[in-house]
């Protein structure tokens, strides 16, 4: 290819299976400086199919660091080394000649490896499932401002919002904790109006599924907000520490069924 | 189980705990370090000052027995929760970033605290025992003092003070702010001032408690 090509040495997580052991394979690889790593990975598939070797399952989907699907840890990192993008969004000019680039699936429990480096999410969506979502008839289109949120408020629930639900913090986390998306979930109705009336319910299912799927819990290390690739703030933990706090106190359910 | 104990019995519930026996030792040991200082005042003053506490002997018992309670509360869910997270996340990665993303004293948390129940428990067996169980109330008087100072001559035993209460440093610097985030205290405006606050209190509590096996180790109680 082009002569401002970098060769990296690559050493890449093979498992064949979910029970199978897996273990890393190194790979030799001259990539151009503007592909990014997902590219890469592409580019080193064609040529493990073209002598028929098996390619790396990975996922992706926009490439555009907004979907959440794509998510490796690279060189340690999960998304890589540069801070607040997505691992579609890393570009091989941040590497230089000669290095060595260690790519491993996202590791937790609760985040099984379905095969080299993808991982089942499905936690997520369970979490979700359990109340990250509002409970309302949709009506025709409500006024604008008819119900009055100051800049800030509206801003804390968009900042929570950003999250994509990838589980870089999950995978960054000593303790392969989900709080800060679970935090971010809850925080984005939490602050707002139309969040209110579920708001104590929300939390306590959310926080009960998640602690019954196996993710561990918060020691306030806030590796999490150091790897997020949307930079979603430990001040959302604190809220859904507090949130959960109150509803226990407050809320009339003695019962939570999810 | 009831709401109550599942409510406790949930991540944030043992974290709730520890947080509160967390914040509940951190006055404790403010207290005893004050205390502590009257052995910087010669033999009169150190005795003089336990002589007072055994006047209140009886409300002495009861902080005791509240206090063991705190700390049992404290290292049952510790340990607990160390061995939930290891479960959570059973395999290690082959290049980790977590000196890039986290604290020394944030990752080391079940490793000072369990320095420090080392330490607890030998404090207790050697000063707690001395001071509350030998002999009769009038013989023990006035001998407080140099029970402190000879344990203080051993080289180990005040080496071990000083190791102890260093790591104690840093289990505070990040238990301090780490209670208030588990409260759901992280304000824009005092979470940085509550960092900061954290870590002035680690300092000033490792240093003055290890202040003062250094003194007599060195200056032999004159
Ligand atoms: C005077 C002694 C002690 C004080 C003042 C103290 C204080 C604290 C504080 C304030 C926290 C933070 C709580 C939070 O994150 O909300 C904490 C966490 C912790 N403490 Fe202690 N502690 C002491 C002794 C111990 C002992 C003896 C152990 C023994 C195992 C221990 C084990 C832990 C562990 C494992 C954590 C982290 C829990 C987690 O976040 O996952 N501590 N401590």
């Amino acid at each position: 290819m082009s002569a401002g090509n970098i060769n990296l040495k690559l050493k890449i997580w093979r498992q064949s299976g979910m029970r199978a052991v897996g273990a890393f394979a190194d790979y030799q690889i001259s990539v151009s400086p503007d592909s990014s790593i997902l590219e890469m990975l592409d580019d080193l598939n064609n040529d493990l199919e073209k002598q028929g070797k098996d390619p790396v399952v990975f996922e992706s989907d926009c490439r555009e660091g907004i979907c959440g699907t794509c998510g490796l840890v690279i060189n340690g990192h999960p998304h890589g080394p540069k801070p607040k993008i997505a691992t579609c969004q890393l570009h091989m000019r941040h590497f230089n000649e000669g290095d060595t680039v260690w790519i491993e699936p996202f590791r937790a429990k609760a985040f099984p490896v379905i095969k080299d480096l993808m991982v089942d999410r499905e936690g997520f969506d369970k979490i979700m499932h359990a109340g990250g979502y509002v409970s309302i008839n949709t009506g025709g289109v409500p006024d604008a401002n008819e119900i009055p949120i100051p800049k800030d408020v509206a801003s804390t629930a968009m900042d929570a919002a950003e999250c994509i639900g990838c589980g870089a913090c999950v995978a960054a986390c000593k303790n392969a904790s989900a709080m800060l998306f679970v935090s971010a979930k809850v925080s984005q109705y939490s602050v707002l109006p139309q969040g209110q009336p579920e708001k104590y319910e929300r939390v306590q299912k959310m926080v009960k599924v998640m602690d019954e799927l196996g993710f561990g819990s918060c020691t306030n290390t806030y590796a999490c907000e150091a790897e997020c690739p949307k930079g979603i703030s430990v001040k959302n933990i604190a809220r859904l520490n507090r949130d959960f706090i109150m509803s226990k106190i407050k809320s009339n359910t003695t019962e939570i069924e999810v | 189980m009831g709401w109550l104990a599942e409510s406790l019995n949930s991540s944030i519930g043992k974290k709730f705990i520890m947080a509160v026996t967390g914040l509940s030792l951190i006055s404790f040991l403010l207290i005893h370090l004050i205390g502590n200082f009257t052995l910087y005042g010669g033999p009169e003053a150190f005795n003089g000052y336990v002589e007072t506490l055994e006047i209140v002997k009886p409300v002495i018992r009861v902080i005791e027995l509240v206090l063991a309670l705190i700390f049992i509360l404290h290292i049952f869910n510790g340990i607990k929760l160390w061995y939930e997270n290891k479960k959570a996340r059973p395999d290690t990665y082959a290049v980790d970033s977590k000196k890039e993303n986290t604290t020394f004293s944030s990752r080391t948390m079940i490793i000072s605290g369990s320095i420090v129940f080392i330490f607890l428990v030998l404090h207790l067996a050697t000063f707690w025992v001395a001071f509350n169980f030998s002999g009769d109330t009038h013989e023990k008087a006035m001998v407080y003092y140099s029970v402190v100072l000879e344990w203080f001559q051993e080289g180990w035993y005040a080496g071990f003070y000083v190791i102890a209460v260093l790591l104690l440093g840093f289990h505070l610097n990040h238990g301090f702010q780490s209670a208030f985030q588990t409260f759901g205290w992280n304000h824009k405006k005092y979470f940085p001032f509550i960092k900061k606050l954290g870590t002035i209190y680690a300092i000033l509590m490792a240093v003055g408690f290890a202040s003062i096996p250094i003194y007599f180790f060195i200056n032999g109680g004159n």
